[in-house]
Formats: C-alpha cells, structure tokens, sequence
C-alpha cells in the first residue's frame, strides 16, 4: 500500500495500514539522525510555513529541525509577531502564506477544525500541529512509534492515559491510533476530566487510579490544561497529586515492565514525581527524539504526488 | 494480459554474477580495500551474492551495504511517497573502493541519488557500479562498470528480477510487454 493523501488533519481519517506506513518510515528517518551528515535532500527546494497561532516549544522546535533535515526552506510565524493582532483572519494569512508559494503549513491554533478549513481553501498541504481541544496526530503517531518500538508491537497492549482527557487533542489522537492498532485503552482521572462519553471511542473508563494502572503496560500521563479549562474541574492541584499523580508507590504495584511516557510540558511533582520522570522506566525523553523522526516522515510521505493509481488528497 | 519473457533464467543470473564477480577482481587487483553496496530492492541480494563469489576468488570476507536512495530521489514530488528500506552501511567508506550494486539500470537516476546519497557517508577513493540488466534509456549521462546482460527494451516494457531471497520460487528475470 502506498501513502496517498495530501494532509495530515487527524488520525481518525486514517486507517491502521496508514498509520503503519508512517511509523514503518519513522524508522528509516530515526536512523538518518543517527549519521554524522543528519540532513536529506528530500524536500530541497519547498517552502514550509510553520503557522503556529498558539504557543508550543516542543512541537514547533520538533517540525522545525525536522524541516531543515529534510532541506526545506522555512518560515516561522508566532501570533505575537503576526497581523493576528491587527485583525486579520486566518484564511486571510494563509492565502497571504500560499501567495508567497508555501508548499506546507504546519498549523497550531486554538480552534478545533482551523487545519481543516485552511485544508479547503489552500493548495498547499497542511499539517494539524495541534488544534484545540481536537487532536494532535504527529503526537499520537510518535507515542505509537516509541510504543511500537519498545515493545514491539501495538496489538493486545495495555495502555492507560492518566489525566485531563477532557481538555486533550493528545488522548483523543491517542484513542483513535492505538484503538486503531488494536491496543486496549483505559482512561483515568477526576471524573470530571474523563466523560463516560469517551467510552464510545472503544476504550475503558475508570476512577480507580490503582486499579487503572495494575495491568497497563504503558501509563500515558497527561498534564493537566488549566488554559482550557475555563472553571475549577476539582478541588485543588494537591488533591489531584494525591489522588491520580504517579509516585513511587503507586508505580511499584504496576507490571515490573510497565513504561511511563509524557507528552511534555511535564509538572514535575503533580502528575508525576519527579524522581518517575527521571527513571529508567519513563520514555518522556525517547518520545522527543523519536518525534522527529516521525515528523520527517510526515513531510516527506505528504510530499509524494499523486499515486500511480491517480489518488490524492483526503 | 502483458506479454511476458523470460530474459535471465536461474542459471543464466547466477552464471552472470559470477563474470561479474572476477571482472571486480580483475578491476580491483588488490581486493582489501573493496566494499559492495547494494541498491534495494533486488540490488541487496545482489550484492549478498557477488560478496559470496569475490570472498572465494580473494580468500577473505568482503564488506557488503545496503544503501537506500529514496531520499535523494530527484522526482519525489511527482509520484507516491517511495517504501524506504533500511539503510545499513556497517563500515566506514571513506578510502574504499565502493562497487554498487543495482539490478537494471535504466535512466541512471537511481544511481545519482546513490552516488548523493553516498557521500553522507563519507568519501570512497572510487565508485564503480556493477548492474545485472542495462536496459538502455539514460536520462543521464551514467554507465555501468559491469554488466550482466544488456536488454533493448521499449520505454513502456518493464523488467522484473525475482528472486528466491525475496520469496519466489527461482531466480529469473522477466520483460514484460504491456
């Protein structure tokens, strides 16, 4: 099967083959950032915009490096230094961007849907760096990667996200890829963070954190979005350490091998002791890494024409 | 249906990579310093090959790659995104001899992008390239140091190596007419 399609907007479009051709190329270009010359002339000559409407540190360095190793040309764009603040719409930067002949734009915006819209208004592809509270494919796609391949696979495993689901593009992208691949899903939280409504997407949803955890092979913490959160979803920050934070104690009644990741910023003494984060069981800085290689084989599977069949776009 | 040929039988591949085999000894006199790297897919197992053949002429094991190009492919926004295969080079180049190894050369853009795609890796003393089938129709101004048939074919044909590493029944190399 070959790679057809023009955007990279969620992973719920994609099926489980699609989202093994990414990882499977994931893993030629990890192996590229383990050469001495660790850049490619895969995209020489195309222009990628790196339109980031909300701020990220991780994400937009991430496609950033992952751009220049690929030998694109790039231009960022934050909302600080933008016309955002003089009243120019989105569609109108982004037609401004294609005018300047963008062959990408890599979006993060607080409004779920906007890589979708900027998907139907512009030639160039897009590429969903996050968008509100909907979903965040290249972080699934990397959290499935690291998975894979730490323990080799992604059917019939444990894999619990602990946190604020509600609020997370993270553990919806999570959901959809790891459902996908066949993994068993369970989410925990405050109940207020964690709907039963997210049973509908094929996974479990339970309140013990303990009982959460006890057979997980990996434990999937998320901080929690206050920024989102637009009133108190629980009593305080050192409630929720008590009651759902990862210590020591807790990770000791878990399977000896199960791994802990974070997406980042991680809240070091909230939702995961520090001394957690920094053991050999957590997979927070691996997932970086491997990131970028995820993000090099976005680009350059999105960079691919039209198939032999004549299929493109979504 | 294609109309299909066969244009290397089992015998005739293995009888041409070992011509090909002591025309690299013949070329490369002192054989130390010589590497093979193979083009995937097809090349690979090539390469396999002919070090088989080269270790018994020069009684010493030879060094063989596998070098994926499609990373440095000149045409990869007008087709599918390529499969990437592993790359796995486990010695330095820099200094060797680098015989690579490909099954039909045709337009020689494959071998451009894996001569690119080379000098990541450091700078061999020479490249040479050893083909299986040259089938004519360069876009570039690119030869073969060793070859194993040359096939005239129409630009619209295709030539398909089988082989019985990746799973077929027996070597052979197929035209197919469309």
């Amino acid at each position: 099967m070959k790679w057809t399609r023009k955007h990279l907007l969620d992973i719920e479009s994609l099926s489980a083959d699609e989202i093994t051709i990414v990882l499977d190329t994931a893993r030629a270009f990890k192996a590229v950032g383990q050469r001495a010359i660790k850049k490619v002339p895969a995209l020489r000559g195309k222009t990628i915009v790196n339109l980031f409407v909300e701020p990220s540190t991780r994400t937009r360095i991430s496609f950033e490096l992952a751009e220049q190793r690929l030998s694109a040309d790039i231009i960022n764009f934050s909302t600080e230094a933008s016309s955002f603040k003089k009243g120019e719409t989105l569609k109108d930067t982004a037609l401004n961007l294609q005018a300047l002949n963008a062959d990408f734009i890599v979006i993060r915006h607080s409004a779920s849907g906007a890589p979708h819209f900027l998907s139907r208004v512009l030639d160039a592809h897009v590429i969903n760096a996050g968008d509100g509270a909907h979903e965040h494919p290249t972080q699934a796609l990397l959290d499935t990667f690291t998975v894979r391949e730490r323990k080799g696979k992604i059917a019939g495993l444990n894999v619990t996200i602990l946190g604020d689901i509600l609020y997370s593009r993270v553990a919806r992208s999570n959901i959809w890829a790891l459902t996908k691949l066949g993994a068993k899903v369970t989410l925990c939280g405050p109940s207020t963070l964690v709907p039963k409504t997210f049973e509908q997407m094929g996974c479990r949803v339970t309140y013990d954190v303990d009982e959460a955890i006890r057979d997980a092979d990996i434990i999937n913490l998320l901080r929690i979005q206050h920024e989102r959160q637009r009133k108190t979803m629980f009593p305080s920050i050192g409630e929720y350490t008590q009651l759902f934070g990862l210590n020591k104690a807790r990770l000791a009644k878990t399977k000896p091998d199960a791994l802990v990741m974070h997406p980042g910023p991680i809240n070091r003494g909230v939702e995961i002791d520090s001394e957690i984060a920094d053991c050999d069981r957590s997979l927070i800085l691996e997932q970086v890494t491997n990131g970028l290689a995820v993000r090099m084989a976005v680009l350059f599977l999105l960079n691919g024409g039209k198939g032999p069949q004549g299929v493109a776009g979504n | 249906m294609p109309e299909t040929t066969v244009i290397l039988d089992a015998t005739a591949i293995q009888r041409a990579l070992t011509r090909i085999a002591h025309e690299i000894a013949e070329r490369n006199e002192v054989g130390d310093d010589v590497v093979l790297i193979g083009i995937p897919i097809g090349g690979d197992h090539l390469a396999a090959r002919l070090a088989k053949v080269l270790a018994g002429i020069w009684n010493h094991a030879v060094p063989v790659g596998i070098l994926d190009v499609n990373m440095h492919r000149d045409d990869l926004d007008q087709r599918a995104a390529p499969t990437i295969h592993p790359t796995v080079i486990p010695f330095d180049v820099t200094g060797k001899t680098v015989v690579l190894v490909d099954d039909v050369l045709f337009s020689g853009r494959t071998t451009r992008a894996a001569m690119d795609a080379l000098n990541d890796f450091g700078r061999p003393k020479k490249i040479q390239l050893a083909v299986l089938i040259d089938r004519g129709h360069r876009d570039l101004p690119i030869r073969a140091d060793f070859v194993g048939k040359n096939a005239p074919t129409a630009l619209d044909e295709k030539i398909s190596l089988r082989l019985t590493e990746a799973g077929a029944a027996q070597d052979e190399a197929l035209l197919l007419k469309p």
